[in-house]
Protein backbone atom coordinates (compact mmCIF):
# COMPACT_ATOMS: atom_id res chain seq x y z
CA UNK A 1 0.00 0.00 0.00
CA UNK A 2 1.12 3.67 -0.66
CA UNK A 3 1.70 6.07 1.80
CA UNK A 4 0.72 9.88 2.31
CA UNK A 5 3.81 12.52 2.34
CA UNK A 6 3.45 12.78 5.91
CA UNK A 7 3.93 8.79 6.25
CA UNK A 8 6.77 9.21 4.11
CA UNK A 9 8.58 11.78 5.89
CA UNK A 10 8.37 9.92 8.89
CA UNK A 11 9.18 7.03 7.86
CA UNK A 12 12.34 8.62 6.14
CA UNK A 13 13.34 9.89 9.73
CA UNK A 14 13.11 6.66 11.78
CA UNK A 15 15.24 5.16 9.14
CA UNK A 16 12.67 2.59 7.59
CA UNK A 17 11.02 2.37 4.36
CA UNK A 18 7.58 2.42 5.62
CA UNK A 19 5.21 3.21 8.63
CA UNK A 20 1.60 3.24 9.10
CA UNK A 21 -1.26 5.06 10.80
CA UNK A 22 -1.75 4.47 14.78
CA UNK A 23 2.18 3.44 14.78
CA UNK A 24 4.12 4.94 17.76
CA UNK A 25 7.63 5.40 16.66
CA UNK A 26 10.72 7.73 17.98
CA UNK A 27 11.78 10.10 15.36
CA UNK A 28 14.75 12.28 14.57
CA UNK A 29 13.92 15.78 14.11
CA UNK A 30 15.46 18.57 11.83
CA UNK A 31 14.96 21.90 13.95
CA UNK A 32 13.73 21.67 17.36
CA UNK A 33 12.00 25.11 18.65
CA UNK A 34 11.05 27.31 21.38
CA UNK A 35 10.65 30.94 22.40
CA UNK A 36 10.34 32.85 25.15
CA UNK A 37 7.32 31.43 27.30
CA UNK A 38 8.17 27.95 26.71
CA UNK A 39 11.99 27.74 26.46
CA UNK A 40 12.43 28.41 29.78
CA UNK A 41 10.35 25.88 31.08
CA UNK A 42 12.05 23.15 28.40
CA UNK A 43 15.42 24.52 29.91
CA UNK A 44 14.71 23.89 33.35
CA UNK A 45 13.54 20.56 32.34
CA UNK A 46 16.49 20.26 30.04
CA UNK A 47 18.97 21.26 33.31
CA UNK A 48 16.61 19.12 35.91
CA UNK A 49 17.55 15.97 34.05
CA UNK A 50 20.91 16.22 33.96
CA UNK A 51 21.61 17.20 30.21
CA UNK A 52 24.60 19.69 29.77
CA UNK A 53 25.04 19.59 26.10
CA UNK A 54 22.18 19.71 23.65
CA UNK A 55 22.30 17.18 21.18
CA UNK A 56 22.94 19.46 17.83
CA UNK A 57 23.30 23.51 18.61
CA UNK A 58 22.82 23.79 14.47
CA UNK A 59 19.21 22.22 14.87
CA UNK A 60 17.76 23.92 17.60
CA UNK A 61 16.04 27.83 17.14
CA UNK A 62 15.90 29.72 20.45
CA UNK A 63 13.32 33.00 19.16
CA UNK A 64 12.04 35.65 21.85
CA UNK A 65 8.82 36.81 20.37
CA UNK A 66 6.10 36.50 22.21
CA UNK A 67 6.12 38.82 24.75
CA UNK A 68 9.57 40.61 23.15
CA UNK A 69 10.78 43.43 23.30
CA UNK A 70 9.96 42.64 26.60
CA UNK A 71 6.59 43.98 28.39
CA UNK A 72 7.34 43.91 32.01
CA UNK A 73 10.18 42.60 34.14
CA UNK A 74 9.02 38.84 34.41
CA UNK A 75 9.12 38.60 31.09
CA UNK A 76 12.27 40.47 30.93
CA UNK A 77 13.48 37.34 32.97
CA UNK A 78 12.29 34.94 30.62
CA UNK A 79 13.94 36.54 27.66
CA UNK A 80 17.17 36.60 29.61
CA UNK A 81 16.61 33.35 30.80
CA UNK A 82 16.92 31.99 26.94
CA UNK A 83 19.33 33.95 25.69
CA UNK A 84 21.81 32.92 28.31
CA UNK A 85 20.90 29.52 27.11
CA UNK A 86 21.37 30.26 23.48
CA UNK A 87 24.93 32.22 24.29
CA UNK A 88 25.91 28.81 26.35
CA UNK A 89 24.82 26.50 24.07
CA UNK A 90 25.91 28.31 21.40
CA UNK A 91 22.96 28.05 19.95
CA UNK A 92 22.91 28.70 16.01
CA UNK A 93 19.61 30.09 15.28
CA UNK A 94 19.15 32.41 18.03
CA UNK A 95 17.32 35.82 16.76
CA UNK A 96 17.72 38.67 19.21
CA UNK A 97 15.04 41.59 19.12
CA UNK A 98 16.22 43.59 16.23
CA UNK A 99 17.21 40.73 14.05
CA UNK A 100 14.00 38.26 15.35
CA UNK A 101 10.72 38.05 13.67
CA UNK A 102 7.79 35.75 14.80
CA UNK A 103 8.91 32.44 14.56
CA UNK A 104 6.86 30.69 11.85
CA UNK A 105 7.46 33.23 9.58
CA UNK A 106 10.99 33.59 10.20
CA UNK A 107 12.06 30.19 10.03
CA UNK A 108 11.03 29.93 6.71
CA UNK A 109 12.06 33.29 5.43
CA UNK A 110 15.26 32.28 6.74
CA UNK A 111 15.49 29.01 5.38
CA UNK A 112 15.55 27.41 8.56
CA UNK A 113 13.44 24.59 7.69
CA UNK A 114 12.73 22.98 4.41
CA UNK A 115 10.67 20.87 2.44
CA UNK A 116 10.68 16.68 3.68
CA UNK A 117 12.15 18.23 7.53
CA UNK A 118 10.80 17.13 10.11
CA UNK A 119 10.46 19.68 13.14
CA UNK A 120 8.95 20.02 16.15
CA UNK A 121 8.45 23.21 18.61
CA UNK A 122 6.91 24.05 21.59
CA UNK A 123 4.30 26.38 19.77
CA UNK A 124 1.19 24.90 18.77
CA UNK A 125 1.46 26.89 15.43
CA UNK A 126 4.66 24.89 14.47
CA UNK A 127 2.34 23.39 11.72
CA UNK A 128 2.61 25.88 9.93
CA UNK A 129 6.18 24.37 8.15
CA UNK A 130 4.02 22.01 6.53
CA UNK A 131 3.23 24.56 3.31
CA UNK A 132 6.87 23.53 2.68
CA UNK A 133 6.21 19.99 2.47
CA UNK A 134 7.76 19.27 6.02
CA UNK A 135 6.47 17.77 8.94
CA UNK A 136 5.59 19.96 11.70
CA UNK A 137 4.02 20.02 14.58
CA UNK A 138 3.81 21.37 18.04
CA UNK A 139 4.54 20.05 21.28
CA UNK A 140 5.21 20.90 25.31
CA UNK A 141 8.27 21.99 27.01
CA UNK A 142 9.10 18.71 28.34
CA UNK A 143 9.12 17.14 24.63
CA UNK A 144 11.23 19.89 23.92
CA UNK A 145 13.87 19.19 26.20
CA UNK A 146 13.56 15.67 25.26
CA UNK A 147 14.52 16.77 21.77
CA UNK A 148 17.29 18.82 22.69
CA UNK A 149 19.03 16.56 25.05
CA UNK A 150 18.67 13.50 22.28
CA UNK A 151 17.54 14.75 18.76
CA UNK A 152 14.51 12.33 19.14
CA UNK A 153 10.80 12.92 19.27
CA UNK A 154 8.02 10.37 19.96
CA UNK A 155 5.22 10.40 17.61
CA UNK A 156 2.22 8.24 16.95
CA UNK A 157 2.04 7.60 13.05
CA UNK A 158 -1.21 10.45 11.85
CA UNK A 159 -4.18 9.41 10.08
CA UNK A 160 -4.23 11.24 7.27
CA UNK A 161 -7.44 13.50 5.34
CA UNK A 162 -7.27 15.18 2.59
CA UNK A 163 -8.82 18.64 1.37
CA UNK A 164 -8.97 18.98 -2.31
CA UNK A 165 -10.07 22.65 -3.19
CA UNK A 166 -11.37 22.95 -6.82
CA UNK A 167 -11.37 25.97 -9.25
CA UNK A 168 -10.23 29.47 -8.40
CA UNK A 169 -10.20 31.84 -5.73
CA UNK A 170 -12.98 34.54 -6.22
CA UNK A 171 -11.29 37.99 -5.58
CA UNK A 172 -10.65 39.13 -2.00
CA UNK A 173 -10.34 35.43 -1.32
CA UNK A 174 -6.98 34.64 0.56
CA UNK A 175 -5.65 31.29 2.05
CA UNK A 176 -6.79 32.62 5.25
CA UNK A 177 -10.85 31.77 3.94
CA UNK A 178 -9.87 28.65 2.50
CA UNK A 179 -8.40 27.75 5.99
CA UNK A 180 -11.54 29.07 7.76
CA UNK A 181 -14.25 27.68 5.46
CA UNK A 182 -12.10 24.13 6.15
CA UNK A 183 -12.26 24.75 10.21
CA UNK A 184 -15.90 25.89 10.38
CA UNK A 185 -16.84 22.96 8.77
CA UNK A 186 -15.16 20.63 9.85
CA UNK A 187 -14.83 21.89 13.25
CA UNK A 188 -12.16 22.82 15.98
CA UNK A 189 -11.46 19.05 16.35
CA UNK A 190 -12.86 18.17 13.06
CA UNK A 191 -8.61 16.94 12.64
CA UNK A 192 -8.10 15.84 16.21
CA UNK A 193 -5.02 13.42 16.35
CA UNK A 194 -4.58 13.72 12.24
CA UNK A 195 -2.65 14.83 9.55
CA UNK A 196 -4.59 17.80 7.03
CA UNK A 197 -3.45 17.01 3.52
CA UNK A 198 -4.45 20.08 1.45
CA UNK A 199 -3.80 19.81 -2.31
CA UNK A 200 -6.19 20.89 -5.23
CA UNK A 201 -6.32 24.15 -8.31
CA UNK A 202 -7.27 26.52 -5.87
CA UNK A 203 -4.07 25.78 -3.91
CA UNK A 204 -1.55 25.90 -6.86
CA UNK A 205 -2.91 29.74 -7.71
CA UNK A 206 -1.42 30.90 -4.01
CA UNK A 207 1.50 32.38 -2.97
CA UNK A 208 3.84 30.49 -0.62
CA UNK A 209 2.81 33.57 2.14
CA UNK A 210 -1.36 32.49 1.55
CA UNK A 211 -0.27 28.89 2.06
CA UNK A 212 1.40 29.34 5.24
CA UNK A 213 -1.37 30.62 6.28
CA UNK A 214 -3.42 27.96 5.76
CA UNK A 215 -0.84 25.10 7.44
CA UNK A 216 -0.80 27.31 10.38
CA UNK A 217 -4.11 27.17 11.37
CA UNK A 218 -4.46 22.48 11.03
CA UNK A 219 -3.98 23.24 14.56
CA UNK A 220 -7.25 25.18 14.80
CA UNK A 221 -8.88 21.95 13.68
CA UNK A 222 -7.01 19.66 15.98
CA UNK A 223 -4.74 18.48 13.54
CA UNK A 224 -1.19 16.96 14.20
CA UNK A 225 0.38 18.93 10.81
CA UNK A 226 -1.03 20.51 7.89
CA UNK A 227 1.19 19.65 4.79
CA UNK A 228 1.13 20.10 0.99
CA UNK A 229 3.46 18.84 -1.44
CA UNK A 230 5.85 21.09 -2.69
CA UNK A 231 5.34 22.21 -6.34
CA UNK A 232 6.95 24.86 -8.41
CA UNK A 233 5.90 27.93 -6.28
CA UNK A 234 7.60 25.82 -3.26
CA UNK A 235 10.66 25.57 -5.00
CA UNK A 236 10.63 28.63 -6.26
CA UNK A 237 10.52 30.12 -2.59
CA UNK A 238 13.53 28.09 -1.35
CA UNK A 239 15.79 28.11 -4.12
CA UNK A 240 18.08 31.15 -2.94
CA UNK A 241 17.15 30.46 0.87
CA UNK A 242 17.81 26.70 1.64
CA UNK A 243 21.56 26.26 2.71
CA UNK A 244 21.32 22.70 2.88
CA UNK A 245 19.65 19.72 1.05
CA UNK A 246 16.65 18.75 1.70
CA UNK A 247 13.98 16.12 0.06
CA UNK A 248 10.73 16.71 -1.76
CA UNK A 249 8.33 14.15 -1.00
CA UNK A 250 4.89 13.38 -2.42
CA UNK A 251 1.74 11.29 -1.41
CA UNK A 252 1.65 7.71 -3.60
CA UNK A 253 -1.80 7.34 -5.85
CA UNK A 254 -2.91 4.52 -3.60
CA UNK A 255 -2.00 6.34 -0.31
CA UNK A 256 -5.04 5.99 1.95
CA UNK A 257 -6.88 8.37 3.91
CA UNK A 258 -9.09 8.51 6.45
CA UNK A 259 -11.39 11.13 4.39
CA UNK A 260 -11.06 13.28 1.42
CA UNK A 261 -13.50 16.06 1.21
CA UNK A 262 -13.67 18.15 -1.80
CA UNK A 263 -14.56 22.01 -1.53
CA UNK A 264 -15.88 23.98 -4.59
CA UNK A 265 -13.68 27.57 -4.13
CA UNK A 266 -15.54 29.16 -6.70
CA UNK A 267 -18.17 29.03 -4.13
CA UNK A 268 -15.82 30.69 -1.19
CA UNK A 269 -16.22 33.95 0.12
CA UNK A 270 -14.21 35.92 2.48
CA UNK A 271 -15.18 34.76 5.57
CA UNK A 272 -15.12 35.76 9.69
CA UNK A 273 -14.85 33.71 12.51
CA UNK A 274 -17.27 34.86 15.33
CA UNK A 275 -16.53 34.56 18.98
CA UNK A 276 -15.45 32.60 20.77
CA UNK A 277 -14.15 29.54 18.98
CA UNK A 278 -12.01 29.46 15.19
CA UNK A 279 -15.20 27.16 13.88
CA UNK A 280 -17.95 29.61 14.26
CA UNK A 281 -17.11 31.00 10.41
CA UNK A 282 -19.63 32.60 8.47
CA UNK A 283 -19.21 34.94 5.31
CA UNK A 284 -18.24 38.35 5.33
CA UNK A 285 -21.75 39.20 4.40
CA UNK A 286 -23.26 37.75 7.34
CA UNK A 287 -21.52 39.69 10.04
CA UNK A 288 -21.42 43.24 7.63
CA UNK A 289 -22.00 46.02 10.23
CA UNK A 290 -21.19 44.46 13.55
CA UNK A 291 -18.95 47.70 15.14
CA UNK A 292 -15.47 47.44 15.78
CA UNK A 293 -12.90 49.03 18.25
CA UNK A 294 -9.74 47.80 16.96
CA UNK A 295 -8.02 46.02 14.42
CA UNK A 296 -4.67 43.82 14.30
CA UNK A 297 -2.97 42.89 11.22
CA UNK A 298 -0.19 40.79 11.78
CA UNK A 299 1.03 37.52 13.52
CA UNK A 300 2.38 33.95 12.58
CA UNK A 301 -0.89 33.59 10.81
CA UNK A 302 -0.89 36.67 8.77
CA UNK A 303 2.22 39.00 9.30
CA UNK A 304 3.77 38.20 6.06
CA UNK A 305 4.65 40.82 3.19
CA UNK A 306 1.50 39.66 0.74
CA UNK A 307 -0.53 40.22 3.87
CA UNK A 308 0.88 43.96 4.38
CA UNK A 309 0.52 44.52 0.41
CA UNK A 310 -3.61 43.42 0.55
CA UNK A 311 -4.45 45.67 3.48
CA UNK A 312 -2.53 48.76 2.18
CA UNK A 313 -4.08 48.53 -1.18
CA UNK A 314 -7.39 48.11 0.39
CA UNK A 315 -6.47 50.71 2.77
CA UNK A 316 -4.92 53.58 0.42
CA UNK A 317 -6.04 56.69 0.12
CA UNK A 318 -8.59 55.90 3.30
CA UNK A 319 -8.14 57.20 6.60
CA UNK A 320 -8.53 55.10 9.60
CA UNK A 321 -11.63 55.28 11.47
CA UNK A 322 -11.99 57.99 13.87
CA UNK A 323 -12.39 55.94 17.51
CA UNK A 324 -10.63 53.29 15.70
CA UNK A 325 -6.83 51.89 16.33
CA UNK A 326 -5.61 49.71 13.69
CA UNK A 327 -2.17 47.65 14.77
CA UNK A 328 -0.38 46.95 12.26
CA UNK A 329 2.52 43.87 13.08
CA UNK A 330 4.97 43.25 10.47
CA UNK A 331 6.07 39.59 11.29
CA UNK A 332 9.76 39.48 10.62
CA UNK A 333 12.24 42.36 10.53
CA UNK A 334 12.28 41.15 6.38
CA UNK A 335 8.85 41.99 5.68
CA UNK A 336 9.26 45.09 7.88
CA UNK A 337 11.99 46.91 5.36
CA UNK A 338 10.14 45.69 1.74
CA UNK A 339 6.93 47.38 3.83
CA UNK A 340 9.14 50.33 3.86
CA UNK A 341 10.45 49.91 0.59
CA UNK A 342 7.32 49.26 -1.03
CA UNK A 343 5.93 52.63 0.55
CA UNK A 344 3.38 50.56 2.41
CA UNK A 345 4.33 51.62 5.58
CA UNK A 346 4.03 55.17 4.53
CA UNK A 347 0.37 53.94 3.76
CA UNK A 348 -0.41 52.37 6.64
CA UNK A 349 0.93 55.42 8.48
CA UNK A 350 -0.53 58.21 6.38
CA UNK A 351 -4.06 56.12 7.29
CA UNK A 352 -3.88 56.73 10.75
CA UNK A 353 -2.32 53.21 11.64
CA UNK A 354 0.31 52.25 14.51
CA UNK A 355 3.41 50.07 12.96
CA UNK A 356 5.00 47.93 15.04
CA UNK A 357 8.26 46.11 15.21
CA UNK A 358 7.77 42.41 15.23
CA UNK A 359 6.27 40.51 17.96
CA UNK A 360 3.36 37.84 18.96
CA UNK A 361 1.89 40.94 21.32
CA UNK A 362 -1.68 41.01 21.04
CA UNK A 363 -2.81 37.80 19.83
CA UNK A 364 -2.08 35.90 22.61
CA UNK A 365 -3.05 39.22 24.75
CA UNK A 366 0.60 39.93 25.86
CA UNK A 367 0.41 43.89 25.08
CA UNK A 368 0.86 46.12 22.30
CA UNK A 369 -3.47 46.03 21.87
CA UNK A 370 -5.04 44.64 24.74
CA UNK A 371 -9.13 44.70 25.07
CA UNK A 372 -11.07 46.64 27.79
CA UNK A 373 -14.26 44.93 29.10
CA UNK A 374 -16.52 44.77 26.42
CA UNK A 375 -14.75 45.54 23.28
CA UNK A 376 -14.52 44.31 20.12
CA UNK A 377 -11.41 43.42 18.03
CA UNK A 378 -10.79 42.09 14.21
CA UNK A 379 -7.98 40.42 13.52
CA UNK A 380 -5.99 38.50 11.00
CA UNK A 381 -4.73 36.33 13.88
CA UNK A 382 -5.66 32.96 14.80
CA UNK A 383 -8.10 32.49 17.90
CA UNK A 384 -10.85 34.01 19.07
CA UNK A 385 -10.97 31.79 22.28
CA UNK A 386 -11.98 33.71 25.48
CA UNK A 387 -9.94 36.24 27.03
CA UNK A 388 -7.54 35.58 24.17
CA UNK A 389 -6.44 39.17 23.45
CA UNK A 390 -7.47 41.09 26.95
CA UNK A 391 -10.65 41.26 29.33
CA UNK A 392 -13.00 37.51 29.53
CA UNK A 393 -15.72 40.00 28.23
CA UNK A 394 -13.66 41.08 25.26
CA UNK A 395 -14.59 39.65 21.74
CA UNK A 396 -12.36 38.60 18.48
CA UNK A 397 -13.10 37.93 15.07
CA UNK A 398 -11.00 36.45 12.46
CA UNK A 399 -10.49 37.40 8.95
CA UNK A 400 -7.80 37.90 6.06
CA UNK A 401 -6.30 41.21 5.83
CA UNK A 402 -8.21 43.00 3.22
CA UNK A 403 -11.74 42.54 5.62
CA UNK A 404 -9.31 43.36 8.15
CA UNK A 405 -8.09 46.42 6.64
CA UNK A 406 -11.80 47.47 5.08
CA UNK A 407 -13.54 46.98 8.41
CA UNK A 408 -10.66 49.63 10.00
CA UNK A 409 -11.82 51.99 7.33
CA UNK A 410 -15.67 52.00 8.49
CA UNK A 411 -15.26 50.96 12.24
CA UNK A 412 -17.59 47.87 11.53
CA UNK A 413 -17.01 44.60 9.68
CA UNK A 414 -16.81 45.26 5.87
CA UNK A 415 -16.33 43.65 2.43
CA UNK A 416 -12.91 44.91 0.90
CA UNK A 417 -14.99 45.67 -1.90
CA UNK A 418 -16.94 48.09 -0.36
CA UNK A 419 -13.54 50.24 0.23
CA UNK A 420 -10.78 49.63 -2.03
CA UNK A 421 -10.39 51.66 -5.07
CA UNK A 422 -8.78 48.56 -7.15
CA UNK A 423 -9.85 45.19 -7.52
CA UNK A 424 -6.91 42.53 -6.70
CA UNK B 1 -2.42 5.17 41.99
CA UNK B 2 -6.16 5.87 43.41
CA UNK B 3 -7.17 9.16 43.47
CA UNK B 4 -10.50 10.89 45.14
CA UNK B 5 -11.76 14.17 45.26
CA UNK B 6 -15.04 16.24 43.89
CA UNK B 7 -16.05 16.55 40.43
CA UNK B 8 -15.47 20.31 38.70
CA UNK B 9 -17.61 20.06 35.49
CA UNK B 10 -16.89 22.04 32.36
CA UNK B 11 -18.23 21.96 28.59
CA UNK B 12 -16.20 21.13 25.39
CA UNK B 13 -13.44 22.86 23.53
CA UNK B 14 -11.85 24.40 27.15
CA UNK B 15 -8.79 25.83 25.67
CA UNK B 16 -5.53 26.73 27.16
CA UNK B 17 -6.31 30.22 27.01
CA UNK B 18 -8.80 29.79 29.72
CA UNK B 19 -6.80 26.74 31.50
CA UNK B 20 -4.40 29.79 31.98
CA UNK B 21 -4.56 33.05 30.13
CA UNK B 22 -1.50 33.95 28.59
CA UNK B 23 -1.36 37.44 30.21
CA UNK B 24 0.03 35.02 33.50
CA UNK B 25 2.64 33.29 31.08
CA UNK B 26 5.27 35.80 31.92
CA UNK B 27 6.34 33.30 34.97
CA UNK B 28 6.88 29.85 35.21
CA UNK B 29 6.08 29.38 38.70
CA UNK B 30 3.51 26.65 39.02
CA UNK B 31 2.45 27.83 42.10
CA UNK B 32 1.89 31.31 40.29
CA UNK B 33 -0.19 29.77 37.71
CA UNK B 34 -2.03 27.34 39.84
CA UNK B 35 -3.87 30.77 40.80
CA UNK B 36 -5.03 31.90 37.94
CA UNK B 37 -5.99 28.34 37.08
CA UNK B 38 -9.64 28.21 34.88
CA UNK B 39 -10.15 31.83 36.34
CA UNK B 40 -11.92 33.11 33.15
CA UNK B 41 -14.48 30.60 33.27
CA UNK B 42 -14.70 29.91 36.88
CA UNK B 43 -13.35 33.06 38.78
CA UNK B 44 -13.62 31.30 42.04
CA UNK B 45 -11.90 28.07 40.91
CA UNK B 46 -8.11 28.84 42.39
CA UNK B 47 -10.03 29.30 45.80
CA UNK B 48 -12.66 26.55 46.50
CA UNK B 49 -10.38 23.60 44.42
CA UNK B 50 -9.79 20.93 47.14
CA UNK B 51 -6.43 18.49 46.79
CA UNK B 52 -7.36 15.18 44.98
CA UNK B 53 -10.60 17.27 43.35
CA UNK B 54 -11.04 16.08 39.51
CA UNK B 55 -11.99 17.88 36.29
CA UNK B 56 -14.01 16.43 34.43
CA UNK B 57 -15.07 18.38 30.61
CA UNK B 58 -16.42 17.45 27.42
CA UNK B 59 -14.39 16.68 24.20
CA UNK B 60 -11.16 18.44 23.22
CA UNK B 61 -10.25 19.46 26.49
CA UNK B 62 -7.02 21.59 26.79
CA UNK B 63 -7.32 22.98 22.29
CA UNK B 64 -5.25 25.65 21.71
CA UNK B 65 -1.73 26.44 22.39
CA UNK B 66 0.92 24.14 23.24
CA UNK B 67 2.04 25.88 26.76
CA UNK B 68 2.89 23.29 29.04
CA UNK B 69 1.74 25.67 32.10
CA UNK B 70 -1.65 24.39 31.28
CA UNK B 71 -1.31 20.99 32.85
CA UNK B 72 1.06 22.28 35.47
CA UNK B 73 -1.45 24.95 36.40
CA UNK B 74 -4.39 22.62 37.20
CA UNK B 75 -1.54 19.71 38.76
CA UNK B 76 -0.05 22.30 41.11
CA UNK B 77 -3.99 23.66 42.31
CA UNK B 78 -4.37 20.12 43.75
CA UNK B 79 -6.52 19.02 40.89
CA UNK B 80 -5.50 14.98 40.68
CA UNK B 81 -6.87 14.01 37.82
CA UNK B 82 -8.66 14.93 34.40
CA UNK B 83 -11.61 13.13 32.96
CA UNK B 84 -12.57 14.40 29.64
CA UNK B 85 -14.62 12.99 26.13
CA UNK B 86 -11.54 14.02 24.41
CA UNK B 87 -8.06 15.46 24.96
CA UNK B 88 -6.43 18.04 21.66
CA UNK B 89 -2.63 16.25 21.33
CA UNK B 90 -0.77 18.75 22.60
CA UNK B 91 -2.10 19.02 26.31
CA UNK B 92 -2.54 15.13 26.23
CA UNK B 93 1.09 14.58 25.19
CA UNK B 94 1.99 17.75 28.02
CA UNK B 95 -0.09 15.90 30.48
CA UNK B 96 1.34 12.46 30.07
CA UNK B 97 4.93 14.05 30.05
CA UNK B 98 4.88 16.27 33.37
CA UNK B 99 2.79 12.71 35.04
CA UNK B 100 -1.08 14.70 35.23
CA UNK B 101 -3.36 11.41 35.20
CA UNK B 102 -5.81 11.83 32.41
CA UNK B 103 -8.50 9.66 31.30
CA UNK B 104 -11.07 9.66 28.83
CA UNK B 105 -14.73 8.52 29.17
CA UNK B 106 -17.41 10.11 27.27
CA UNK B 107 -20.08 7.95 29.06
CA UNK B 108 -18.91 9.25 32.95
CA UNK B 109 -18.47 12.97 31.69
CA UNK B 110 -22.49 12.24 30.39
CA UNK B 111 -23.83 11.40 33.30
CA UNK B 112 -21.23 13.39 35.95
CA UNK B 113 -22.89 16.37 38.21
CA UNK B 114 -21.01 19.14 39.09
CA UNK B 115 -19.94 17.97 43.39
CA UNK B 116 -20.50 14.60 43.06
CA UNK B 117 -17.56 12.34 44.73
CA UNK B 118 -15.52 10.34 42.30
CA UNK B 119 -12.81 8.00 42.92
CA UNK B 120 -10.55 7.35 40.22
CA UNK B 121 -7.81 3.92 39.82
CA UNK B 122 -5.36 4.83 37.22
CA UNK B 123 -3.97 1.48 36.85
CA UNK B 124 -6.95 -0.36 36.37
CA UNK B 125 -8.86 3.11 34.59
CA UNK B 126 -11.95 2.76 36.73
CA UNK B 127 -14.07 5.67 37.35
CA UNK B 128 -16.36 4.85 40.13
CA UNK B 129 -18.99 7.99 40.53
CA UNK B 130 -19.44 7.91 44.68
CA UNK B 131 -22.79 9.85 44.81
CA UNK B 132 -24.72 7.51 41.66
CA UNK B 133 -22.70 4.66 42.17
CA UNK B 134 -22.11 4.57 38.69
CA UNK B 135 -18.43 2.66 37.52
CA UNK B 136 -17.06 3.59 34.21
CA UNK B 137 -14.46 2.24 32.44
CA UNK B 138 -11.76 4.76 30.84
CA UNK B 139 -10.29 3.89 27.71
CA UNK B 140 -6.69 2.19 28.21
CA UNK B 141 -3.60 3.67 27.30
CA UNK B 142 -0.80 2.35 24.38
CA UNK B 143 1.64 0.35 26.23
CA UNK B 144 4.37 2.79 25.44
CA UNK B 145 2.31 5.26 26.87
CA UNK B 146 1.74 3.90 30.32
CA UNK B 147 5.63 3.09 30.19
CA UNK B 148 6.10 7.13 30.11
CA UNK B 149 3.77 6.99 32.92
CA UNK B 150 5.01 4.59 35.14
CA UNK B 151 8.71 6.36 34.93
CA UNK B 152 7.10 9.62 36.28
CA UNK B 153 7.18 11.37 32.68
CA UNK B 154 9.17 11.49 29.65
CA UNK B 155 12.39 12.91 31.48
CA UNK B 156 12.09 9.73 33.69
CA UNK B 157 11.26 7.18 30.19
CA UNK B 158 14.24 9.24 28.78
CA UNK B 159 16.50 8.29 31.68
CA UNK B 160 15.35 4.63 32.30
CA UNK B 161 16.18 3.77 28.42
CA UNK B 162 19.40 5.64 28.55
CA UNK B 163 18.91 7.86 26.08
Amino acid sequence: MGMTITQKILAKHTGRSFVEPGELIMVDVDLALANDITGPVSIEEFKKAGADKVFDRSKIALIPDHFAPNKDIKSAELCKNLREFAKEQQIEHYYEVGRMGIEHALLPEQGIVLPGDVVIGADSHTCTYGALGAFSTGVGSTDLAFAMMTGKCWFKVPESMKFIFHGKLNPWVTGKDLILHTIGDIGVDGALYKAMEFTGEALSQLTMDERLTMTNMAIEAGGKNGIMEPDEVTLEYVKNRAKRPYEVFKSDEDASYSEIIDYDATKIGPKIALPHLPENVVDVKEAQGIAIDQVVIGSCTNGRLEDMRMAAKVIKGHKVHPYMRLIVIPATQQVYRDMIKEGITEIFIEAGAVVSTPTCGPCLGGYMGILAKGERALSTTNRNFVGRMGHPESEIYLSNPAVAAASAVTGKITHPEEVARDDI
Amino acid sequence: MIFKGKAWTFKDNIDTDVIIPARYLNTTDPKELAAHCMEDVEPEFSKKVAEGDIIVAGKNFGCGSSREHAPLAIKSSGVSCVVAKSFARIFYRNSINIGLPILECEECVDEVSAGDELEIDTDKGVISNLTTGKTYKAKAFPEFISEIINAGGLLGYAKKVGK
